[in-house]
């Protein structure tokens, strides 16, 4: 349950976030979500990684279908230099969960520190 | 102990966050870059997306509304005119903003802000060349003119009210990409715009490289290689017009010839040159020949071909006018197009107006330059060149004045443009850098009602100069080869010209009433290609290096249609005939030794001799005949230049030609290098058996055919093949109409039947959008390449509702 609760949080707080703050505020997200609610470091790393892999990939899935994918083949062949938008799509949902999920596990261990 | 877990997850993610918001380690700062709420999806606009929108913008005096139809052009309908200007701004930055950005940027010589150290020598060249100068006089200039003051005043601000609406996540998608931010736009970057066009169109000049090439060859050799008259020539003006006495007597200095002109001395510097192709047609023809009765104009100018687009088409509608035709972001007005009562279009004159003055000053600190017989001081422009990662690059170049103009000395001892090792000082003399009011034609044209309107609208166009075509309503056609030109004398600016006195200087301006012009000329057409304007009995010198070969044909079509239609007249804009070909494929028939040619040789051969001499896409016969000129080319004069100077004038592209057809015995046939004497069938031959070498080549690649050989494109501005559209189904070449080269050709075809009701069509090479996100980013090019057009749009008040309106913007106070 807390777990779930993590996850959903650390995605809704980080939706939030950056509609008024830099990118990177998905890192203080996770953190402060997981430094809240008491997990394991591993499940916080877990549910944040997952959080951010949803949000992240789903609104970039959601955006690229809405553009028939015209700029993610694009971008991709930029970026990634292989025209493929799910790779982008892909790319793009594990930076912001590896972001996400490190926060969150520092999170996590300066709640077990101060414990 | 537990801190240690905790203080190295948080490096960690401290390390994360910095590596994916910079590009320090990565080469794009990734995290910025894809978060879906701040980076480059940001700018994939949904296809259904909507562009209605309601905006209050302090700056606006009435009421604008702008209706934009399926191919997302807008129609502007304005209370008041400078509101349409204000609006036209806003529209350009909504859409174009970055594309502005980076020319002005390229124009006025600071691309190293934006791409670091490599930017520098382009950007040293742009200044030393006065660009920036240029552009401080012409702001002057037209600031002194109320009504384009204000019209600017309106443009810029509707610019910054776009910009000032934007977040880190609706930036256009290259600002992320190469990570910087829009900067304010000003009235002197409109005419740093403009001067970018006058750099374009009226820069290009082979001082350097024709003095080298008077220094390295004898004076036999030189006048052969580079003929100062074209015998294939048909210029714009008819031969036999007669044209209004003579004011102006240009002198040639005394000993111009021996003394200067046969210097031995090479020049070790070498500026960057806009495109040599960059031309155009024009043509308009009278009722008597079209099938309505009206006049036609239809107009192609030949640009390099960009994503996003030179152009952004529009409609202004205000009260006291109703235009519609291309604009170009960076500047208020359309540009080329039709209004109520007429229709316009531009093609390049192509003078030479920019001269190179070597100059000699007393030492090394160049304080004080010698001019006739004395001691001059030096002025100095001191220019601080930004560069991303790198501290300022503080550039100091000296002006001299020469009669009453100041010019900077672009090259000396620390600079060379693309060479190394000059030590000599250069001063240039550049038409561009006189005061001039250029966007008052525009503001004039736009509202022209008939002939004596269009004629005080384009004499305010002094630099660049441009053939003017005109036709109106009331029947009228007419050509003006405007601009205002410097009065030479013979061969005056061929060369490098000595700076110490003044007796080399333009003498003078060919006075505007001895500007060579056609007003309905009895053949019934006027037209332009950029070849040479009149012939040999006009009084001014004129240059020697034109491209002759589009204007023939157009001349010779147009003088052989009657009846004609606007469906014709695309016809023709799109026509792959290449007369070139016509003029030289009968060499290559004629003098080929067939019983030299091999299996595979002769069936090429076949190919050569039943070509329809089309450049069209799937030719193999025109790839085949290319390669062989080339090769021709190459081997007839690669002897003689075998030892020349790296900065040095290549023969002119017509000379050869005629050359050989003149006499066969043409001296460059013999190749020096070798004891024996070549021939004219001997040089056509092994020329020939070299290109088959290549056409195999390519057969097997699959890209014999003439598009896939000369892979049209057009490219991203910054070159991300991405954001291209490369290799393009399109036919035509150098030679045709339709002058679609590698990158560069028609950048808009317009043709305009004007009818009681205006019948017009037009396409260019790109789309609406300049956002690589958008279905509107290139919508144009397949129907630009297939030769097909779009039908214009002149919208009326009472058409609000019609089915092809498709949003609505309004814009008030």
């Amino acid at each position: 349950m807390k777990f779930l609760i993590s996850l959903i949080l650390t995605a809704l707080i980080s939706f939030a976030a950056c509609l008024y703050l830099p990118w990177w505020s998905i890192a203080v997200a996770a953190f402060v979500v997981a430094a809240l609610i008491p997990q394991k470091p591993g499940k916080a790393f877990l549910s944040a990684f997952l959080a951010l892999l949803l949000l992240w990939g789903g609104l970039s899935f959601w955006i690229s279908n809405g553009n028939e994918h015209i700029l993610a083949h694009k971008v991709s062949l930029l970026i990634l230099k292989m025209d493929n938008p799910y790779l982008l799509i892909l790319a793009t949902g594990l930076v912001g969960a590896l972001v996400a999920a490190f926060a969150a596990l520092t999170g996590a261990y300066l709640r077990r520190s101060a414990a | 102990m537990r801190i240690i877990p905790f203080l190295a997850s948080a490096v960690v993610t401290g390390g994360l966050v910095t590596v994916l918001n910079t590009s320090l380690v990565l080469p794009a700062p990734l995290g910025k870059l894809l978060s879906p709420q701040h980076g480059v999806w940001q700018n994939a606009e949904p296809v259904n997306k909507s562009f209605s929108e309601d905006l209050k913008l302090p700056g606006l005096n009435g009421k604008t509304d702008v209706y934009f139809d399926e191919r997302l052009v807008p129609h502007i309908f304005a209370e008041q005119e400078n509101d349409a200007y204000f609006v036209q701004g806003y529209l350009h930055a909504k859409f174009r903003l970055w594309q502005m950005e980076l020319q002005t940027f390229a124009a006025a010589g600071r691309v190293s802000e934006i791409l670091g150290e490599k930017g520098l020598q382009h950007d040293r060249e742009f200044r030393r060349l006065g660009m920036v100068y240029a552009a401080e006089i012409a702001l002057a200039e037209g600031e002194k003119d109320p009504v384009i003051k204000s019209e600017c005043d309106a443009y810029t601000a509707g610019v910054n009210a776009y910009i000032e609406t934007l977040t880190e996540s609706s930036l256009p998608l290259e600002y992320k990409l190469i990570g910087f931010k829009p900067e304010k736009w000003s009235n002197l970057k409109s005419f740093i715009f403009l001067k970018y066009m006058s750099y374009d169109l009226a820069a290009r000049e082979d001082d350097f490289e024709m003095t080298n090439a008077r220094g390295f060859f004898s004076d036999s050799v030189f006048n052969r290689l580079f003929p100062a008259i074209q015998d294939s020539l048909d210029p714009i003006i008819p031969k036999g017009t007669v044209f209004a006495p003579q004011k102006i007597f240009p002198k040639a200095p005394v000993g111009a010839d021996s003394v200067y002109l046969n210097n031995k001395e090479l020049v070790m510097a070498e500026a960057s040159q806009p495109d040599r192709d960059n031309g155009s047609n024009n043509w308009a023809v009278s009722g008597s020949k079209t099938s309505t009765g009206a006049p036609i104009l239809c107009n192609d100018p030949h640009l390099g071909l960009n994503l996003p687009s030179l152009w952004y088409e529009l409609q202004l509608s205000v009260p006291g006018f109703n235009a519609y035709g291309v604009s170009f972001p960076g500047a208020p007005g359309v540009i080329i197009g039709y209004n109520d009562s007429c229709a316009f279009g531009f093609t390049n004159g192509g003078r030479d107006v920019r001269e190179y003055y070597e100059i000699k000053f007393r030492d090394e600190k160049r304080e004080e330059y010698s001019f006739n017989g004395e001691w001059k001081k030096t002025k100095w422009r001191i220019d601080t060149i930004g560069i991303k990662g790198k501290p300022d690059f503080i550039d100091s170049v000296a002006y001299v004045q020469m009669g009453n103009d100041w010019c900077p000395v672009m090259f000396d001892p620390t600079f060379s443009g693309k060479r190394t090792g000059n030590k000599k000082n250069y001063a240039v003399r550049w038409k561009a850098h006189d005061a001039s009011n250029e966007l008052k034609i525009f503001n004039m044209l736009n509202r022209a009602k008939n002939y004596a309107d269009y004629q005080a609208a384009v004499t305010n166009l002094h630099t660049p100069g441009q053939n003017c075509a005109f036709a109106c309503k009331n029947g009228d056609i007419a050509i003006r080869t405007q601009g205002e030109w410097p009065a030479k004398w013979k061969g005056q600016g061929d060369f490098v010209m000595p700076g110490t006195d003044s007796s080399y200087l333009w003498q003078g301006m060919i006075p505007q009433d001895e500007v060579p012009y056609q007003y309905n000329p009895e053949r019934g057409f006027i037209s332009s290609a950029n070849q040479k304007p009149v012939d040999e009995s006009y009084p001014y010198y004129l240059g020697r290096n034109y491209p002759p070969y589009r204007g023939i044909y157009i001349n010779k079509r147009l003088s052989a249609m009657n009846n004609i239609t606007p469906q014709d007249m695309m016809q023709l804009q799109t026509d792959n005939y290449d007369v070139f070909a016509e003029t030289a494929l009968p060499v290559f028939i004629k003098n080929m030794k067939l019983n030299e040619l091999n299996a595979e040789e002769k069936k090429y051969f076949d190919l050569l001799v039943a070509w329809d001499k089309r450049d069209d896409v799937n030719s193999q016969a025109a790839t085949i005949f290319d390669l062989t000129w080339n090769h021709f080319d190459d081997t007839v004069y690669n002897d003689e230049y075998a030892k020349a100077p790296a900065v040095i004038m290549q023969p002119f592209e017509s000379s050869l030609v005629e050359g050989v057809l003149k006499d066969s015995a043409y001296p460059f046939l013999d190749n020096i290098s070798t004891p024996q004497k070549e021939t004219l069938a001997d040089q056509v031959t092994a020329a020939f058996k070299s290109a088959c070498k290549k056409a195999a080549v390519l057969a097997s690649e699959g890209k014999l055919e003439w598009a896939k050989y000369k892979h049209t494109g057009v490219n991203h501005l910054a070159r991300l093949a991405p954001l291209s559209r490369l290799n393009l189904p399109i036919g035509g070449g150098n030679h045709c109409i339709n002058a679609a080269k590698a990158d560069h050709g028609p950048s808009w075809r317009m043709v305009i039947s004007l009818t009681a009701k205006t019948e017009a069509y037009g396409v260019y090479p790109g789309g609406q959008s300049g956002n690589p996100g958008s279905k509107f980013y290139d919508s144009f090019i397949d129907q630009w390449a297939a030769g097909k057009y779009y039908s214009l749009w002149m919208m009326t008040a009472a058409e609000k509702t019609d089915a092809r309106v498709k949003w609505k913007m309004t814009f008030s106070k």
